[in-house]
């Protein structure tokens, strides 16, 4: 079934009532959902560059002033083309000592750097962590996800892809 | 009325469907499944469009028995562990040892004895043993598929007029299989001859009677006969409900229509799958990743080989691919090879228990079959933790990998579920589900006896884009789960609670925290000959964060002996009660005896320790990973969490930001206004200020690889890795700009460092396959 707007937008505060949130879960999801969603999280920004898909609570896929898609924070950062990995072009600080990963968890709770650590990264602007990995040393940057936008806009929600500059 | 279309050709007195062979009518099934891409070559449901009503009453009628089933069973059984926890579960297959129906419970075991029906029938059981109306068979083989020896099978075929039309399998928990040591899931062995008595599908009963010489011998194989026997009851019992079951749904909608059912509803689920990928995700690739810490060179961890005595990491990265037509891959490429211990799985044990977690989430319906399987291609490469090719291998906590292997791909859909605005469905990941008490000796009834407390089965969950993980809810293999009763674990084991509490600080930090999960003090208490030891995560906390949150937290051991607790009692003096508040200025010692030997550190893999009467064990049940940035969380929710002692208060401040005073009373306010939101942006600048771009951190880290820095745990990790995988080797050769020459082999490791590293090449290594007269079934892509 459907939602109205506002439910969704309590959904999105985390302020929806538990039984409405049960009902969603238990039944079969609304296809409207998205299109509802993103306009919500559209009217909240505050630049007006198209959203296409919402990556984190302060992260999305839009399409910027060149049509370009690009990765984009929530301050107005711009990451990088949404095809790449943005954390390359995050900032990033390592948890790999026992202090500072002792700031996390009691020493005894915290995971160890020899066999653990935690990195988290930032938007270079705004300071926000936007994702945190708990790899070994030497682990590559985990480039989490890599969406097909044009099948996903075109056969599964047979919507107009949005404008894109020429690759 | 059209039925499956199938081989005319005749057979020699074949068992199932028209006196087809088992083995040919599967041959043939997997066949038309692989030329059509339709389960059976199905494009069509017949019955379900001709006769839907007959096809739901059907399903009805079969779903809800296999769940009075195992309902029932769960009542009369002894074992707490199914009484208390539900570790059983009751599933119905068609003739080709394809999942019907499934009851609820560990369904991960929907996959498990199927692997043995597709295994007797593969190698010819129906010739030999041969299989008869009323025939019993045991299976708890883990080189067949089983998860480990400690869930046991009973598998029963159905028969009807004489042709065998399906198949009832049952399983449960049992508290001890006869393995090195106490409990049902051992960590002092490192190969399967220490892994505890395994049963090859074995005919165990005919005429609905267990054989005598199977009962003697099974009886006395294991430390616990009387919970061994009660449970197998338990499962005979299921099995037969359901065959009643079975029989008297052919009795009231014809032959045909049950023979139409049982494989259109496999069909059935396929699409559903599909639909639901369709209607939930993005198509497109998610990549993720897990590791768990085998931390065996230590005193406290005694195995016979001396080759085991390494520390070593589980590494699981997987990619999910959903592709524009919703079919979809789950691929484990990079993972590391099996090891010398008691954590490696079967492919389908690993594949099986996927659907447990996706019950949870994606395919949240009672549809729950083999369908799924048949919708999902699975790439386990050979020789991995998941896929050993050595027959020699260990299994008997394999849940040690297997959950940590399994959540992040529910982060993996999270990300899907979250840009489509179904925050509801979004999961941060799982607990490490730890820690497991086991042990035995000689109890307080004076027989002898193991225990496994099942406490975990209520870890921390992971939050969700909404809300907060539970607390000290459930866990990702048995969604009902439960913590159980102290008083009926204090029946059970010998062992009195001094205390059970949430875990303050236990869950991962974010915007909406991971559930705390709990701890329990246990004392022992009239035991005797009595031994136990520990078994979860460590040095490593197994499961990430999403979207900016925070792993939950690691594990720990607390173990206390020489307490002088029963002076204490008899004498009134204060006693270690409560939680373990502040492991690193711990009160708990300060109730003990002068001399007492007190073992508080991350080692929560050991092997079994001599407790005796008044002593302490702690048992710390994991939390979860939380979601979204810390700094974002409602203050009030922090200050509801301090005073709940969910997060202590050094946690709250360093973690969430909040600015925050100690009220007379000892209740904490936590400012929801400027001074919080002040700090909070003051620590985004000092984020700001103490990170560096990610690529200059690459720089200095590809040195650190070009110098073979690291710790042996981390490069036998990727030693291991490279050695099963070029691609993982080329793709992380790559990300770092590495020369072409660069390399990281175990013999190097072995050559360089004198570590010794069993089985780290191909000659070394014996694959179940090359056993006489043994045809091994694959069910994934290696």
């Amino acid at each position: 079934m459907a939602y109205t707007i506002e439910q969704v937008q309590h959904l999105v505060d985390g302020a929806l009532d538990w039984e409405t949130v049960h009902r969603m879960l238990s039944e079969p999801k609304d296809a409207e959902r998205f299109a509802i969603y993103r306009q919500i999280l559209q009217d909240r920004m505050l630049w007006d560059d198209p959203i296409l898909l919402p990556v984190g609570p302060q992260l999305y896929i839009v399409v910027n002033k060149d049509n370009n898609w690009v990765v984009k924070c929530e301050c107005g950062h711009e990451f990088c083309d949404y095809r790449e990995n943005w954390k390359l072009d995050a900032l990033v600080f390592v948890r790999d000592t026992k202090g500072s990963l002792s700031e996390l968890y009691p020493v005894l709770m915290a995971p160890d750097p020899a066999w653990q650590v935690i990195r988290e990264y930032y938007c270079p602007k705004c300071g926000t962590q936007h994702e945190v990995e708990n790899p070994t040393a030497w682990y590559p940057v985990i480039h989490d996800w890599e969406p097909d936008i044009e099948a996903f806009y075109r056969e599964w929600l047979e919507m107009p892809i949005p404008q894109r500059a020429p690759a | 009325m059209a039925v499956i279309s199938r081989s005319h050709k005749k057979e020699v007195a074949g068992i199932t469907w028209h006196h087809q062979s088992l083995a040919r009518h599967r041959s043939e099934l997997v066949e038309r499944t692989a030329e059509t891409g339709y389960y059976n070559g199905l494009t069509k449901l017949w019955l379900k469009e001709a006769e839907p009503i007959v096809f739901e009453r059907l399903f009805s009628k079969l779903r809800s028995g296999v769940v009075d089933a195992r309902e029932t069973s769960k009542k009369i059984a002894a074992s707490p562990i199914v009484e208390q926890e539900g570790e059983l579960c009751f599933t119905l297959y068609n003739a080709a040892g394809d999942c019907v129906v499934t009851s609820t419970g560990i369904i991960i075991h929907v996959g498990t004895m199927g692997a043995a029906i597709k295994y007797m029938i593969a190698n010819g059981w129906e010739q030999n043993p041969g299989i008869e109306d009323g025939d019993l068979f045991c299976n708890n083989d883990c080189s067949i598929g089983n998860v480990h020896p400690c869930d046991v099978s009973t598998i029963v075929p159905i028969f009807h007029a004489g042709v065998l039309v399906g198949w009832a399998g049952g399983v449960t928990h049992v508290i001890d299989t006869g393995a090195i040591s106490p409990g049902s899931m051992a960590t002092g062995q490192t190969q399967r001859f220490g892994d505890g008595y395994q049963v090859t599908c074995r005919k165990v009963g005919a005429n609905d009677e267990l054989f005598r010489d199977w009962l003697h011998e099974s009886q006395r194989s294991v430390r616990t006969p009387r919970y061994w026997i009660l449970d197998e009851r338990t499962r005979v019992a299921g099995c037969h409900k359901i065959r009643a079951m079975v029989l008297d749904a052919i009795e009231e909608e014809g032959l045909e229509a049950w023979e139409q059912f049982s494989y259109e509803v496999v069909e059935d689920g396929r699409r559903g799958l599909k639909k639901r990928l369709r209607s939930l995700c993005v198509p497109g690739k998610t990549r993720q990743v897990a590791f768990v810490d085998v931390p065996y060179d230590h005193p406290d961890v005694s195995v016979v080989q001396p080759y085991a005595k390494i520390n070593t990491i589980m590494h699981a990265p997987s990619t999910i691919e959903i592709k524009p037509d919703a079919s979809w891959t789950l691929d484990f490429e990079g993972s590391s090879r099996w090891g010398w211990h008691s954590f490696n799985c079967h492919q389908v044990s690993f594949t099986s228990g996927i659907w447990v977690a996706l019950t949870q989430t994606l395919i949240p319906t009672e549809r729950i079959n083999d369908g799924a399987y048949y919708g999902t291609h699975f790439r386990l490469p050979k020789g991995t933790w998941m896929n050993p090719d050595d027959r020699r291998t260990a299994h008997a906590y394999s849940w040690h990998f297997l959950v940590s292997g399994w959540s992040p791909l529910w982060r993996g859909l999270s990300r899907s579920y979250f840009a489509r605005g179904y925050l509801e469905e979004v999961n941060a990941g799982n607990a490490n589900t730890s820690n497991w008490l086991q042990g035995g000796g000689i109890n307080q009834d004076g027989q002898i006896h193991s225990v496994n407390s099942f406490e975990c089965a209520a870890d921390g969950c992971g939050a969700s884009a909404v809300r907060d993980g539970v607390n000290h809810g459930a866990a990702i293999w048995n969604p009902e789960g439960d913590m159980g009763d102290m008083e009926i674990w204090e029946l059970a084991e010998p062992l009195l609670y001094l205390g059970r509490n949430i875990k303050v600080d236990s869950g991962g930090g974010g915007k909406y925290r991971g559930g705390a999960g709990f701890e329990s003090l246990r004392m022992v208490w009239r035991a005797k000959d009595w031994t136990m030891y520990f078994m979860g995560n460590g040095y490593i906390t197994s499961d990430c964060g999403l979207m900016g949150g925070y792993p939950s937290a690691a594990g720990y051991r607390f173990e206390a002996h020489k307490t002088g607790l029963m002076e204490a009692i008899a004498n009134g003096r204060p006693l270690p009660l409560g939680p373990d508040f502040d492991p690193d200025n711990p009160e708990y010692e300060k109730a003990l005896a002068d001399g007492a030997i007190v073992k508080r550190d991350q080692q929560c893999v050991t092997t079994e320790k001599v407790f005796e009467e008044g002593d302490l064990y702690l048992n710390y049940m994991r939390g979860g990973p939380g979601f979204g940035d810390p700094l974002d969380r409602q203050p009030t929710l922090v200050e509801d969490d301090v005073n709940n002692f969910r997060v202590s208060p050094k946690y709250a401040e360093q973690v969430y930001g909040v600015v925050m005073s100690q009220e007379g009373d000892g209740s904490w306010h936590v400012d929801g206004g400027e001074a919080t939101a002040e700090r909070r942006a003051q620590i985004k600048q000092e984020r700001i200020a103490r990170a560096v771009p990610t690529r200059t951190w690459m720089e200095r880290e590809r040195e650190r690889i070009l110098g073979k820095s690291a710790s042996f745990q981390v490069k036998q990790m990727f030693a291991s890795s490279f050695g099963l995988s070029p691609k993982f080797l080329e793709e992380f050769k790559t990300f770092w700009g590495l020369p072409d020459d660069w390399e990281l082999t175990e013999e190097e490791l072995h050559r360089e460092l004198g570590v010794p590293v069993f089985g780290a090449t191909a000659d070394t290594r014996e694959d179940l396959s090359t056993l006489p007269d043994v045809h091994v079934v694959t069910f994934v892509e290696e």
